[in-house]
């Protein structure tokens, strides 16, 4: 499987290439290498996933007829040796997580290329996006094939710069501007914590290996540290918790999660890759590497896991009803989506069906990817129509945009849960998983279901019903360039819920069978319709309601709309406490007292030698004056 | 005539052909010819280093020792281990680049350019105590004239306040030195000698260790005397700061490890714990200071307060791994603050202000310079693929194998500039290079001409080079550090 190596290279070898030579290609030139680079991946990752899964290289028979896949090291060779034990590898490990992870980054991504031709073109900088676009595929490919925890640490960051990047694409936009800045260092606020982690975890563990850490049950993480506890809290938590920090940051888990709404300053096709399909699930990504661990290590982090993701997935859905920007409602949709998948990893047991949520969180992942990706581009083609972001500025635009509002309604359903798209087959055992673990955290989940079901269709209603506002152009639809990623991105959302995924993906790496639980689906898809049925009657025609409805809410549905006041609280500790209290002090006290002393130490020399020079002054007559005196002092002296 | 001799002859030989040319052309020819043939020197020297590491066990290679001063023992002694080849290569790439940004300079510039590379190549050479000391004066004294000739803003102020705090470094330094020499007998001045034969008494240690140390220290902005750095750094030519902060600082951190530590081994791990605290206050303090200043070469000063203050806290945590991080942060913050006073020279003579709130989306009108400046601040935030997260990170892993509390609380301590080195770079960037044009005056600027570009790249080529190749220089460094740690234990 060493061709895998391929899938890595190319994006960096593009990236490369079209970073040197952004000067002389030509727009159209460049995104064409770009996403034709891209292709390749694509088919070479199809091609690993098929030998992987189907072909008989991952699966070894384990006894009987049960397929156990394995998880095979392609390549791997030391980078950086810090101590004979721990070193840094790079590598490629292909086991059923990565590989699914190759198939979806490839294939958003290609998509998002694809589109992105379209979609920026004139763009002032578009060679700069396509290279910067490959490195990030080049980054996200190397974090989830990573063989050890600090190589996915240094993709980790690689995908947070490229992020950056991007999302301040517009650079001359201080919203802009300040987004990427805030979504960096937020996000790096958290990679501290995954730092600490690994420091923590590799000093006792010995390794960063994460065949090492998570063998036989992760029994070398909870003999290494077996008895060991700050605070009242095992060592082992201590660790893994800090590295879930790094995870929270990324997938942007409540109270980290305020960098994300901003990043919807990148233009949109970036917004649908990164920050919808890709790069924000790998926090996701990061606890189900590391799931036997946090399983057999450390169930208590787990449980934390669990109840930080019920509560994102709830705040983040009130938030996203409330908001009038299509992007950031989305941006709320991602967050609660991707609670989800946290939640039902933090739900999962280990073995067979109790591993019924690790397969269900992944299975999430899969599907919500395309079908989120799709709702972004989507939103994309309408901004891209209407020139605006904002939903007052969109009504009816059914009319005009007849495949983006058919694909857009896919996708709606998908999210919704709505039997057959994929949406509604990994909610389904989501809430499965969730129903046999707690009830509070089921119906909690079951309640997120509704209201994403209604914000949904909020969205849906209100950009392609209703009355249809004044325009300066018709509006009109994207070309083709930009509907067919569309079309292919819709079809994957109703199919891919099909997949026989508890096949291929499972906790302890055995088939999992898995099957509709009927009482749960009716449940859920209940919710969804009431969902639907409520936005419906709301939005589809222009009436009075919502606004009364928001005014009776009052306070409640302000501070939803102010996002809960986090930015605020964002502002105060960056603004507030680093900047005024923090680092002016500091400057003042260097400048006032470290250097005033050393400038004192100066002047007193300079006047300690004026204070002497006198002595020395050169005439003669003062010296004969102290000459005589001295002779006098010292007779005066001797005859007393 | 030792190979590593010609580290100082050739700029000697510049120095004394500078007297004779007096064209532009001429001046810049020579300076260009000699320092690639330093540069060249440099890889050469390498080359032959690793080749004959494998077979020699020495801890010095290529020694050489020639009597000087018999009465005091004070010999001309040569000698390179990994970590001195890896440090005249740095310094031989800083002075190339320092070449293409002071294009401009006049004759009398370049002769004191000179003199200060003598210093600089002539004490990473040195295996003698008196000849180290001799050397590190000469790179220090044209620092003097320098900054206050040739600088800017308040230069006479800038200029005496460098060189009088670190003459007081040196005082301390002549004291300690002194010490060592008639505390061993009285015998020798040779560093390698002392160490294996003549080991300091371990009563005397416990002054000499912190005198040296704070001597050096002073050099490597040590809290609380790093206040000569922003201000010697901010009236600085362009090259001068490229060389003084690139290389001159690194100086400070080779010292505390060869000589405070490798001669005093004994008292250093009893008394790492006060430098340790000061040390890491430098870290966290430098890059917090950093925050709030609004002239780039008081951002970039301060960082490297806090970026020096990482190497001395690493060679202080006495192990292997942080060591071995101290210098591979003593070769990336070396290239990158170099990097950082190039771009920010050529920034200068163009917009004439360093002040960033004057300044604003200058990415239009400068693109190369700005990609440039961007690439440098993510070596400074520790982006993997470049030179400065394998320093850190080095750094931190190998101060967490510490067994005790105090070190490891230090070290998550320390680990917290990551993110504050984050602010500070974001701002600054998205303040000056972002955004809509503040000046309209500056719609006009040119970007980077041919020599500035030349001295920028090759700065960059080194940080990626470090940065995605690691392991050439961390095992060179590693491989060196073993004596040092054999005298620790």
């Amino acid at each position: 499987m060493q061709y895998t190596l391929t899938i890595l290279v190319l994006p960096l070898l593009t990236f490369l290439f079209l970073g040197f030579f952004s000067k002389v290609l030509p727009h159209k030139l460049s995104g064409i290498i770009g996403t034709a680079s891209l292709a390749v991946v694509a088919v070479l990752s199809y091609i690993a996933a098929v030998q992987y899964f189907f072909g008989g290289v991952g699966a070894s028979m384990a006894g009987g007829d049960v397929n156990e896949y394995q998880a095979i090291i392609a390549i791997n060779f030391e980078w950086l040796k810090f101590t004979p034990q721990l070193h840094i590898d790079l590598g490629i490990l292909l086991d059923p997580i990565s590989v699914m992870m190759l198939v979806v980054i490839s294939t958003v991504s290609l998509m998002v290329h694809i589109y992105s031709m379209g979609y920026m073109r004139g763009e002032k900088g578009f060679q700069r996006y396509f290279a910067i676009l490959s490195l990030f595929t080049f980054s996200m490919l190397g974090l989830v094939v990573a063989t050890n925890i600090f190589q996915m640490y240094i993709f980790w960051e690689l995908v947070g710069v490229s992020s950056y990047l991007l999302i301040g694409f517009y650079y001359t936009k201080p919203s802009a501007v300040a987004a990427s800045k805030k979504a960096f260092i937020v996000t790096r606020f958290a990679d501290l914590g995954f730092l600490t982690g690994i420091l923590i975890l590799s000093y006792f563990t010995k390794t960063f290996d994460f065949a090492a850490l998570t063998a036989n049950n992760g029994a070398l993480v909870i003999n290494s540290m077996a008895g060991m506890s700050f605070m009242g809290i095992s060592i082992a938590s201590w660790a893994m918790a800090l590295i879930f920090t790094g995870g929270a940051g990324k997938s942007a888990m409540f109270p980290l999660h305020i960098w994300l709404p901003d990043a919807m300053e990148g233009p949109t096709p970036v917004s649908a890759l990164i920050h919808a399909a890709t790069m924000v699930v790998a926090g996701v990504y990061l606890v189900a590497r590391l799931f036997p661990v946090y399983f057999f290590a450390t169930p208590d982090v787990l449980t934390l896991i669990a109840y930080v993701g019920v509560f994102t997935a709830l705040f983040a859905a009130v938030i996203a009803v409330t908001q009038t920007d299509i992007k950031r409602v989305l941006a709320f949709s991602t967050i609660s989506q991707i609670a989800y998948m946290m939640v039902a990893l933090g739900v999962s047991g280990y073995e067979g069906h109790n591993g019924l949520g690790y397969m269900a969180s992944m299975f999430h992942l899969f599907t919500h990817a395309f079908f989120k990706a799709l709702l972004f581009l989507g939103a994309g083609s309408v901004i891209h129509a209407v020139h605006s972001n904002e939903m007052k500025n969109m009504g009816n635009l059914r009319k005009y945009m007849p495949i983006t509002h058919i694909t857009f309604l896919i996708a709606c359903l998908a999210i919704a849960g709505i039997p057959p798209f994929s949406g509604f087959f990994s909610k389904d055992e989501i809430l499965a998983a969730a129903f046999a673990h707690d009830k509070v955290i089921f119906i909690t989940l079951w309640i997120v279901a509704g209201l994403t079901a209604f914000y949904m269709f909020r969205l849906y209603y209100r950009i392609f019903w209703g009355e249809e506002t004044v325009h300066e152009h018709v509006p009109h639809e994207s070309p083709k360039i930009m509907t067919y990623p569309l079309l292919f991105l819709a079809l994957l959302s109703v199919i891919t819920g099909l997949i026989p995924f508890g096949k291929l993906v499972s906790a302890d790496r055995l088939e999992l069978h898995t099957h509709i639980e009927w009482g749960v689906a009716a449940a859920s898809v209940l919710a969804a319709l009431l969902g639907i049925f409520i936005a419906r009657h709301l939005y589809r025609k222009r009436s009075g309601k919502p606004e009364r409805i928001a005014a009776s809410l009052g306070s409640f549905y302000r501070a939803a709309v102010r996002k809960f006041y986090l930015d605020e609280v964002w502002y105060f500790v960056t603004r507030k406490v680093i900047f005024r209290h923090a680092s002016t002090p500091i400057a003042k006290f260097d400048k006032k007292y470290i250097d005033g002393t050393m400038n004192a130490i100066g002047n007193t020399t300079v006047a300690a030698s004026e204070a002497v020079k006198g002595l020395q002054s050169g005439r003669v007559q003062w010296y004969a004056w102290v000459f005589i005196v001295g002779v006098f002092v010292i007779l005066l002296c001797w005859v007393l | 005539m030792n190979i590593l001799s010609l580290f100082v002859a050739i700029p000697t030989v510049m120095l004394l052909l500078l007297f004779c040319i007096k064209s532009q052309n001429a001046i810049r020819a020579l300076m260009v010819a000699g320092s690639s043939a330093l540069l060249l020197l440099a890889g050469v020297v390498t080359f032959m280093f690793l080749q004959e590491r494998a077979v020699n066990p020495d801890v010095m290679l290529f020694v050489s020792d020639t009597v000087w001063y018999e009465a005091l023992n004070i010999h001309y002694a040569v000698g390179v281990d990994g970590i001195s080849v890896l440090m005249l290569g740095l310094s031989a790439i800083i002075m190339f680049t320092g070449v293409f940004s002071s294009w401009n300079m006049e004759r009398s510039f370049f002769m004191w350019f000179c003199l200060l590379t003598i210093g600089v190549f002539g004490f990473f050479i040195s295996l003698d105590l008196f000849t180290m000391f001799l050397f590190y004066e000469v790179a220090l004294i044209p620092m003097y004239l320098l900054i206050g000739v040739w600088g800017t803003g308040k230069k006479e102020y800038s200029a005496m306040k460098l060189t009088l705090m670190l003459m007081g470094g040196s005082a301390f330094l002549l004291t300690g030195i002194l010490g060592i020499y008639f505390t061993t007998g009285g015998t020798t001045m040779n560093i390698v000698e002392i160490a294996k034969n003549h080991i300091v008494p371990m009563a005397h240690q416990y002054w000499i260790f912190p005198v040296t140390f704070l001597g050096f220290g002073v050099l490597g902005a040590l809290f609380p005397f790093h206040t000569w750095s922003p201000d010697g750094h901010a009236s600085a030519p362009t090259s001068v700061s490229m060389l003084h902060a690139g290389v001159l600082m690194k100086l400070g951190g080779y010292g505390c490890f060869r000589v405070a530590i490798f001669l005093m081994p004994q008292a250093a791990q009893e008394l790492s714990w006060i430098f340790l605290i000061l040390t890491g206050i430098s870290v966290v303090y430098g890059a917090l200071s950093a925050v709030v200043q609004t002239d780039l070469k008081y951002i970039n000063a301060y960082s490297s307060v806090s970026h020096c203050g990482l190497v001395l806290f690493a060679i202080l945590m006495l192990n292997r791994t942080a060591m071995t991080g101290a210098v591979l942060q003593m070769l990336s913050h070396g290239l990158m603050t170099a990097l950082f006073f190039a771009l920010i020279g050529l920034i200068y003579g163009r917009t004439h202000t360093r002040d960033i709130r004057e300044m604003g989306g200058l990415m239009k009108i400068m693109p190369f310079a700005s990609v440039c400046y961007v690439i440098a601040g993510l070596a400074s935030l520790g982006l993997p693929g470049l030179s400065g997260f394998v320093a850190e990170m080095t750094i931190f892993v190998g101060s967490f194998q510490e067994q005790d509390t105090f070190r490891r609380i230090l070290t998550l301590i320390a680990t917290t500039s990551i993110v504050v080195t984050a602010v500070y770079i974001l701002r600054t960037v998205g303040k000056f290079l972002y955004g809509e044009l503040v000046n309209p005056e500056h719609a006009n600027l040119t970007d980077a001409t041919w020599y500035e570009r030349v001295s920028v790249a090759v700065l960059i080529l080194f940080i990626v080079a470090i940065g995605v190749l690691p392991n050439f220089s961390s095992n060179i460094i590693s491989d060196s550090i073993a004596p040092v740690i054999a005298g620790l234990r």
